[in-house]
């Protein structure tokens, strides 16, 4: 038997998910023992993976702990059930901002919104130009603090405020699209 | 043997030093380095969390071009310096050749804008090729300037070795420590080397961070602990764990109140010193510090512009 994809999973807020259940998980705890991020979490991983079996999908969709998942994959290294850990966690955040659950005025999940919205734009990405719109969005009075180290990166060629891009960002947009359309899926 | 280079974003950017000095070593070395044209963002950390179908659609993308720009049976290296970049184009590479469900998404958008992946690119990282397939015998031949000792701490950080290594060990990797000892430098012993230094937060520019709080006290505990262990300076492999590990040092300072200051450079710019190339064409005037004692600060060749 495989793993059950998470698209099979009960809870609404998981249609279209396409992550892996943790259901073997033994609770061993090796995750939460080598991420880094654990101190910053509110659930430890293994934590998480306790309530997805328990059913408490809309809690874990909520939580800040998979927005603070670097996607590093020591917990996947470490797995002795190899379980894919880390794209569980990557699906589960997709499932997250599919249900518009994801936690407000946290600034992981607006980030990657930021991120993809810019990418969809121009094809590539501009760390000056992300950077400033995240910023401007979610701690504008921040922006003074970081001005002298922008500044110094600026007069050493560092942070060129001429955007990137792609020859043809509408062929580029239409690509993906086409992705969508095909499958009539947004995930 | 000439590869196709994909810079990706940062190296156009923050990390703009990294593709000067790989630039330069492959020079050195004879190595051609064609970089994809029109090549696109791939997708890094921030794509897959909203959507991971377009996220491997972008790496797709930039593999059907390198094969564009190499026609013919053979295999199509594709070189990414970006550890973020290397494991989004080497994932997708594996998931398309794995017939799945993203390769049958993909491959139909794909289809569709009139687009095929043979399965020939493939991506490599410059530490891989330049001690696998160029190897450490040239290397130590082209470093006329040894660096003399050197106290370096490698640091791979996540992406490169992880969850897979491709050519190396996934927990007790080696090649950097290799590499660099051919180009004369004494690496040091460094357990923490593959831990997170938090700045892969999505790769917004890794100016921003999602999380400043968590990325300054990750990358904290790396440039102490290898200054505890006697480091001159820590080399890198990715753009954004050598901005998060060198840009936040006085910020670092200042918040756990202690003095932080070592140099933070790219893999390519000690190999490059080593090489008895100049300061200039390794990007090192881009560095907010660089200090290497001597004898390797004197071997650094300032004087040798190329």
């Amino acid at each position: 038997m495989g793993l059950p994809s998470l698209e099979f999973a009960p809870g609404p807020a998981l249609g279209g998910a396409d992550g892996v259940l943790p259901q073997f998980c033994v609770q061993c705890g090796s995750c939460s023992a080598v991420c880094p991020l654990l101190e910053f979490m509110d659930h430890s991983p293994r934590v998480l993976n306790a309530m997805l079996m328990g059913g408490r999908y809309d809690d874990v969709l909520r939580s800040r702990a998979i927005w603070v998942c670097t996607s590093c994959y020591a917990c996947t290294v470490e797995c002795p059930k190899q379980l894919p850990v880390t794209e569980s966690i990557y699906a589960l955040k997709r499932a997250s901002m599919r249900a518009g659950v994801y936690p407000r005025r946290f600034v992981p999940p607006v980030m990657a919104r930021q991120f993809v919205r810019f990418v969809d734009r121009r094809g590539r990405s501009s760390e000056a130009w992300v950077s400033l719109s995240l910023y401007l969005r979610t701690r504008p009075l921040q922006l003074v603090r970081y001005a002298p180290v922008a500044l110094r990166l600026m007069r050493r060629g560092r942070l060129p405020l001429r955007p990137e891009s792609v020859r043809e960002p509408a062929q580029l947009r239409g690509f993906l699209d086409g992705l969508d359309v095909m499958t009539g899926e947004d995930g | 043997m000439s590869y196709v280079y994909y810079p990706g974003c940062s190296a156009k950017g923050t990390g703009r030093s990294y593709e000067e000095s790989l630039r330069a070593v492959f020079g050195a070395l004879g190595t051609g380095l064609d970089e994809l044209e029109d090549w696109n963002c791939c997708g890094a950390s921030g794509y897959p969390a909203v959507d991971a179908g377009r996220a491997a659609a972008l790496s797709a993308r930039n593999l059907v071009l390198a094969e564009g720009l190499r026609p013919g049976p053979g295999p199509v290296e594709v070189l990414a310096p970006c550890a973020g970049c290397y494991r989004a184009l080497l994932k997708t590479g594996r998931a398309l050749a794995d017939g799945g469900a993203v390769a049958a998404r993909v491959g139909g958008a794909l289809g569709a804008a009139g687009l095929v992946y043979e399965g020939r690119a493939r991506a490599r990282h410059p530490l891989d090729v330049l001690v696998n397939d160029i190897g450490l015998d040239r290397v130590a031949e082209a470093a006329v300037r040894p660096l003399g000792g050197l106290r370096v701490a490698c640091y791979y950080g996540c992406l490169l070795v992880r969850p897979d290594a491709a050519f190396d060990d996934r927990r007790a990797p080696t090649s950097m420590e290799r590499l660099l000892a051919a180009a004369g430098a004494d690496p040091v012993d460094w357990p923490l080397r593959t831990r997170c230094c938090g700045g892969s937060c999505y790769c917004g520019g890794p100016l921003v961070g999602g999380l400043p709080d968590a990325a300054l006290r990750l990358s904290y505990r790396l440039v102490k602990d290898a200054e505890r262990r006697g480091a001159d300076a820590i080399a890198t492999v990715c753009p954004l764990c050598q901005f998060n590990l060198e840009v936040f040092q006085g910020r670092m300072a200042r918040r756990f109140g202690e003095p932080v200051s070592l140099t933070v450079g790219f893999f390519t710019q000690l190999l490059g010193t080593a090489f008895g190339l100049g300061e200039r064409a390794l990007g090192v005037q881009r560095m907010l510090r660089w200090r290497l004692p001597e004898p390797a600060a004197a071997q650094g060749g300032a004087h040798v512009h190329a």
